[in-house]
């Protein structure tokens, strides 16, 4: 690597709350994702005959849009790191958008599925399904309004090189929505 | 400074003092109907018919609540004035309240005494807004609304002198607990016809009082006392503070679900109740962190160890009652023969005593010297008293909770666990288990011991006091 990179002093990025916070979060979604793991090795025809219900490409389409959405944030955090606050709010706007494209498919794959009877109540699985990832969707809203209170206030240049704190830990924790995502659509769409 | 009292910031600060000391009358109270019940576990006709054991049940539940809210008020009134830098808005209308709670409590305790309980709800006219007859919400519809004026009135005292004053996290939080307090409490006057909804809304005054707004009280309050003892940066406490805010939310009020695994509601909540709440330890486990690093890094040596002590041991005590007794049976499989048994009253007791009679005491213990006019704490003689009685009554609650956990198990094995036509009734595993119910009383015994040891500590009179000041910790 980049000797400028090991002349940085070792450092958290973001605030160390915002760890603890995140390590919290994830830590009632392991549990969730176990409940769901366990009980899927309880119940395997029924979990198959359910899944088999669910539209996997609709899954790829949404994990695909939250990782996009990752990378822009993940690219305005080195704008800012630049001095670019301005870029930085241009591109969480972009994440921002790209991750309607969830809100939208996740809210259509809910209306699909309460329209076919396959509510919280149908089954095991359903339950579980709707627990998880309705769960998660909150967290999905809660992380965009942090990545537009984060646009906001870089756009009034509130953030800079020597002053990202803030912004790394709302950054931090859309990552965080991201990688529960990407543990959740194999667990949920395409295992078994 | 005020020259009435040169140790208080405020002069409006004094009016706590009358909230902490009735607070402890009725926290006496409570101890000694514990001891009575306790007596009546093992000798099942002791004071019957004066007093049954579900009446004293009754008193010692509701003294509880009772005296846990004249301390939270007591605290506020403290607490607030210091964080918001100005006198409070009225003292007089603090005064005021105190003496109409003091009083409205008395009068439904002698009620709970002195009459019989449907009496009492003919005699104050239940029938006209029917609230009575719910576990912890027995109070008469009257006291109800009585309760609903004096928290209304508080509630006004205190946020008009946080809207005139300065607004730190720590007052906000403590508000922000105390309008939930408030809220959820109206939970009590919604008394449906079906027994499932009833118990349904029953738990929203109950689990999010004290899983939910409590822990936002219990938070600023401990946070109050450690930025004062220990001198550690405001920001820093902040910042646990949200971090510890942010776990109780979303473990608590979501956690509501194990109370309805078996009342009607709907299957999703075994799921939902078992996930959210298997997490509640966590807030618990954060404010011990919280207190130690905040004790270790301090930057100054404060002369009142006791509060320091009480300060440490709250969140200690309370990550074990609440956090890992709660957690040993809220999976819905294990609560499925654990439920209502006595690993529940183990809880109940640890939990009750470690997050919210401790935090109390832990606030009493900072501010009641500065109140007397001591100093920043009483002299050494008092403080080991203090000590001696923090000790006592921990130590005793450790073992009430321990022999009641072997007497819950010993329980759910003898009337849950075994196979129909083998299990016991619910009186004849009782009679098995009076072995442990008269251990538990002499552990009763101690704790009252402990307690009584807690109040002589508040002797110190006029004497001088310490006023050692306060020594930098060379780093």
């Amino acid at each position: 690597m980049s000797t400028s990179a090991e002349q940085l002093p070792r450092q958290l990025p973001g605030d160390l709350a915002m760890w603890l916070f995140i390590l919290a979060e994830l830590s009632v979604f392991a549990i969730l994702i176990l409940a769901f793991a366990v009980t899927h090795h309880l119940k395997p025809q029924l979990f198959a005959a359910s899944r088999a219900l669910l539209d996997a490409s609709t899954g790829l389409a949404m994990t695909l849009s939250l990782l996009s959405a990752g990378a822009l944030a993940a690219l305005a955090q080195v704008q800012v790191r630049q001095g670019q606050p301005r870029r930085a709010a241009l591109l969480l706007l972009a994440a921002l958008l790209v991750a309607c494209v969830y809100v939208w498919l996740k809210l259509g794959e809910y209306r699909h599925l309460l329209g076919a009877g396959l509510g919280i109540e149908r089954n095991t699985f359903f339950t579980l399904y709707w627990i998880l990832t309705g769960f998660h969707f909150l967290h999905v809203l809660l992380g965009m309004l942090i990545l537009a209170w984060l646009a906001l206030t870089a756009w009034h240049r509130g953030y800079g090189p020597g002053q990202c704190s803030g912004f790394e830990s709302g950054v931090l924790y859309w990552h965080m929505v991201d990688l529960v995502w990407v543990l959740l659509f194999p667990l949920v769409y395409l295992l078994g | 400074m005020n020259v009435a009292n040169p140790h208080l910031k405020f002069a409006s600060q004094a009016v706590a003092k009358p909230y902490f000391v009735f607070a402890l009358i009725l926290f006496l109270g409570q101890v000694l109907f514990g001891l009575i019940m306790g007596l009546q576990y093992v000798i099942g006709d002791f004071l019957f018919p004066a007093i049954p054991f579900n009446v004293a049940r009754m008193v010692h539940t509701n003294l509880l609540i009772v005296w846990l809210l004249f301390g939270f008020m007591g605290a506020a009134y403290y607490l607030v004035p210091e964080e918001a830098d100005r006198e409070l808005h009225s003292p007089k209308l603090a005064i005021l309240l105190f003496w109409v709670f003091a009083a409205a409590g008395v009068l439904t305790i002698l009620g709970y005494l002195l009459v019989p309980y449907a009496g009492l709800a003919r005699l104050t006219h239940n029938e006209l807004l029917p609230t009575m007859g719910r576990e912890f919400l027995e109070q008469p519809t009257i006291t109800k609304l009585g309760i609903v004026v004096v928290c209304l009135g508080f509630l006004y005292n205190i946020g008009m002198t946080l809207l005139k004053g300065r607004k730190t996290t720590v007052s906000m939080v403590m508000m922000t607990g105390l309008i939930g307090l408030a809220v959820f409490f109206l939970f009590s006057f919604y008394n449906p016809g079906n027994l499932a909804r009833d118990k349904f809304y029953w738990w929203w005054v109950v689990h999010l009082w004290v899983e939910g707004v409590w822990e936002l009280i219990m938070g600023s309050m401990l946070a109050f006392v450690l930025i004062k003892i220990t001198g550690v940066d405001r920001e820093v406490v902040e910042k646990w503070l949200y971090v510890i805010i942010a776990m109780a939310l979303i473990t608590g009020i979501i956690g509501t679900g194990h109370h309805f695994f078996w009342i009607g509601a709907p299957e999703v909540w075994l799921w939902v109740g078992s996930i959210f709440s298997a997490l509640e330890p966590l807030p618990f486990l954060a404010m011990v962190m919280f207190a130690f690093s905040m004790v270790k890094n301090r930057r100054r040596q404060h002369p009142n160890r006791a509060a320091t002590l009480w300060a440490k041991g709250t969140t200690v005590t309370a990550f074990f009652g609440a956090g890992v007794w709660g957690f040993l049976h809220t999976l819905a499989p294990v609560n499925f023969y654990t439920h209502g048994t006595q690993l529940t009253a183990a809880h109940g007791h640890l939990a009750f005593y470690g997050a919210y009679a401790m935090i109390v005491m832990t606030l009493i213990s900072y501010a009641m010297p500065r109140l007397r006019g001591l100093g920043e704490a009483a002299d050494e003689r008092s403080q080991t008293l203090e000590v001696w009685g923090f000790w006592l009554m921990t130590l005793s609650m450790v073992m009430i909770t321990l022999l009641l956990t072997a007497a819950g198990v010993v329980q759910v094995l003898l009337q849950r666990w075994a196979e129909d036509g083998t299990a016991l009734p619910f009186m004849s595993t009782t009679d098995q288990l009076r072995g442990l119910f008269w251990a538990r009383l002499v552990s009763g015994v101690g704790f009252l011991a402990g307690l009584l040891c807690y109040l002589l500590s508040f002797r110190q009179r006029g004497r001088a006091a310490l006023r050692a000041p306060a020594r930098v910790v060379p780093s």
